[in-house]
């Protein structure tokens, strides 16, 4: 679906982001994921045909950025990082003109107006005025109207800024209902608040990507695997340890403080190759221990992810 | 077309739905009618013809003052807002969003101006002037309102803020104002070719007598377009920065 070759963007001396080269293929979500000026948003405003690449190739279906921007801007929609909104129109006449500028019949835009509005739950607020919307409200318009002409891809910047735990939980609903009819990039500069959303991860640091793959592929490459703390109920912290450090794939386990009462609660950090939550849980309560609490570990990658962007981060683009 | 003509009717929609396009066509049509009734009807006996050329000459400068008032929104407050990535992103050639923005502000200028029409009508009716003279009159209105909306859309181009757009049309305008008086202190042929240039003075003072030049229709029509394609290129060599 996209397939961006050796990309720079230069702000007259300054870069923006670059080199990067990537594919995302057809019904993929992707994140881009970087600090702060890391080039998300300029790699975003690129694919969205807002600004055009200083050099290099984007290509989206086949269709050259460069060459055929309108043909290329027909196939995609593109949230920024505030929504393009007019605080005078109404929702529904809103979507209405932003489907008749992506080239649809006025008919066409009012049934796929009707359509969207349904699926970004925005019905209820269809005829107020946008200018009298909540944040929230004004972010899912915003994705209304980025889907309401049917794109193939989805760009969105930063669609979870600023939303309260709720309307996150909506938002990444949203996301994944949409994730069938296309194929979505967005960008976050918090692992993980797109973690959940996402098939795969670009890390960026310096305009560059410093890492990509799945969630599990960055923990195995970045911090050699994953991590599970856990706090066990059991007379035996020997006994416990052992069992643990039997287990296929885990490389270390390691006590540490633990915020429970009690003398006979422990807490281990569990260091493993892989997710070996399943096989700690039927090992502990199959010796008949008990298993308080399990969390696998997201701040050390989220921590290491900061280290690896921000060691770039040195006279860093925007 | 159709895009352009898209943004025409939001962008129109957008003025007549805010305070802002009813408070500056409530101050032109404030200023136009002290003018016309303290100096353009003033005080003794004139010619009906004298008086309509007087209203002409105070409703030119309104006209320029509103139509960059109006045009120094267009695109500025765009960028300001962050709306503008919505017309960027759409499958529209650069020309057509300038168009559709020419198009909304042009449109407003044409409709606060043909209110003034009330003045010409009672010195129609109460003294001696041919409606060909309000007509060609008007005509001139319009051309002049066209060329100052498009140097208005040229400094909203530029510009970042509404203000900063304001200054830079209030700049040019004025600048191309006063061409005359430079054409006045300098050698010829160059003092010819700036009194050419000037906005107002050579080329407005016929249509405010009355008389259709095709020349002054040419020069008017060629500002407007000189401008509207000069937002055009720098509408697509943003794209590029």
């Amino acid at each position: 679906m996209i397939e961006v070759r050796d990309l720079f963007k230069y702000y007259g001396e300054r870069r923006g982001a670059g080199p990067l080269s990537f594919t995302i293929a057809k019904g993929e979500i992707v994140g881009l994921l970087g600090l702060n000026g890391a080039g998300k948003t300029t790699a975003l405003r690129v694919l969205a045909c807002d600004l055009l690449p200083s050099s290099g190739t984007v290509l989206v279906d086949g269709i050259d950025l460069v060459d055929q921007p309108h043909e290329v801007r027909r196939r995609i929609g593109y949230l920024p990082d505030t929504p393009p909104l007019y605080g005078e129109m109404t929702v529904h006449e809103y979507l209405i003109f932003a489907a008749r500028l992506r080239g649809l019949s006025a008919q066409d835009a009012e049934q796929r107006a009707e359509v969207v509005e349904s699926a970004a739950q925005v019905e209820a607020v269809k005829d107020d005025l946008i200018s009298s919307l909540s944040h929230g409200f004004r972010q899912r318009v915003g994705i209304a109207q980025a889907v309401v002409h049917g794109p193939q891809l989805l760009i969105l910047d930063e669609p979870i800024s600023g939303l309260d735990p709720v309307q996150i939980i909506e938002m990444r609903q949203l996301l994944r209902r949409l994730r069938g009819e296309h194929t979505i990039v967005l960008s976050s500069h918090i692992l993980t608040e797109i973690s959940e959303t996402c098939d795969r991860l670009l890390v960026l640091g310096e305009g560059k990507i410093v890492a990509a793959g799945t969630e599990e592929e960055l923990s195995k490459s970045l911090i050699g695997g994953t991590q599970v703390d856990l706090t066990v109920r059991t007379d035996s912290e020997g006994r416990a340890r052992e069992l643990l450090s039997k287990l296929e794939g885990v490389r270390s386990v390691q006590r540490i403080s633990t915020r429970e009462s009690g003398h006979d609660v422990v807490t281990f950090r569990v260091q493993a190759e892989r997710d070996v939550r399943e096989a700690v849980c039927k090992t502990l309560v199959g010796a008949n221990m008990g298993l308080l609490e399990m969390v696998r570990r997201k701040d050390e990658l989220e921590s290491i992810f900061l280290r690896l962007t921000a060691a770039d981060d040195k006279g860093a683009p925007s | 077309m159709s895009g352009a003509l898209l943004i025409a009717q939001r962008e129109l929609r957008a003025y007549l739905r805010s305070p802002f396009g009813y408070i500056v066509g409530a101050a032109m049509l404030l200023i136009d009618g002290l003018l016309f009734q303290g100096y353009a009807l003033g005080a003794g006996a004139r010619l009906s013809a004298d008086v309509l050329h007087d209203f002409f000459y105070f409703a030119s400068g309104t006209t320029m003052v509103a139509a960059l008032l109006l045009s120094m929104r267009l695109l500025a407050e765009e960028r300001q807002t962050g709306t503008l990535v919505l017309l960027n992103t759409a499958p529209l050639h650069e020309w057509a969003i300038i168009a559709g923005k020419f198009l909304s502000a042009f449109a407003f200028v044409v409709l606060l101006t043909a209110i003034t029409i009330y003045m010409p009508l009672l010195i129609l009716v109460n003294g001696k002037v041919s409606p060909g003279h309000i007509a060609v009159g008007y005509f001139g209105l319009v051309l002049l309102g066209a060329a100052s909306v498009a140097i208005g859309l040229f400094g909203s181009t530029l510009a970042r803020s509404q203000v900063l757009a304001a200054i830079i049309g209030a700049g040019i305008l004025v600048t191309m104002l006063l061409l005359w008086l430079v054409g006045k202190v300098t050698d010829p042929p160059l003092n010819a070719f700036l009194a050419a240039l000037a906005l107002h003075n050579q080329h407005q003072d016929a249509f405010m007598s009355g008389l259709l030049r095709l020349d002054n229709v040419v020069y008017y029509v060629g500002v407007t377009y000189f401008f509207l394609l000069a937002s055009t290129k720098t509408l697509e060599a943003r794209r590029w920065r």
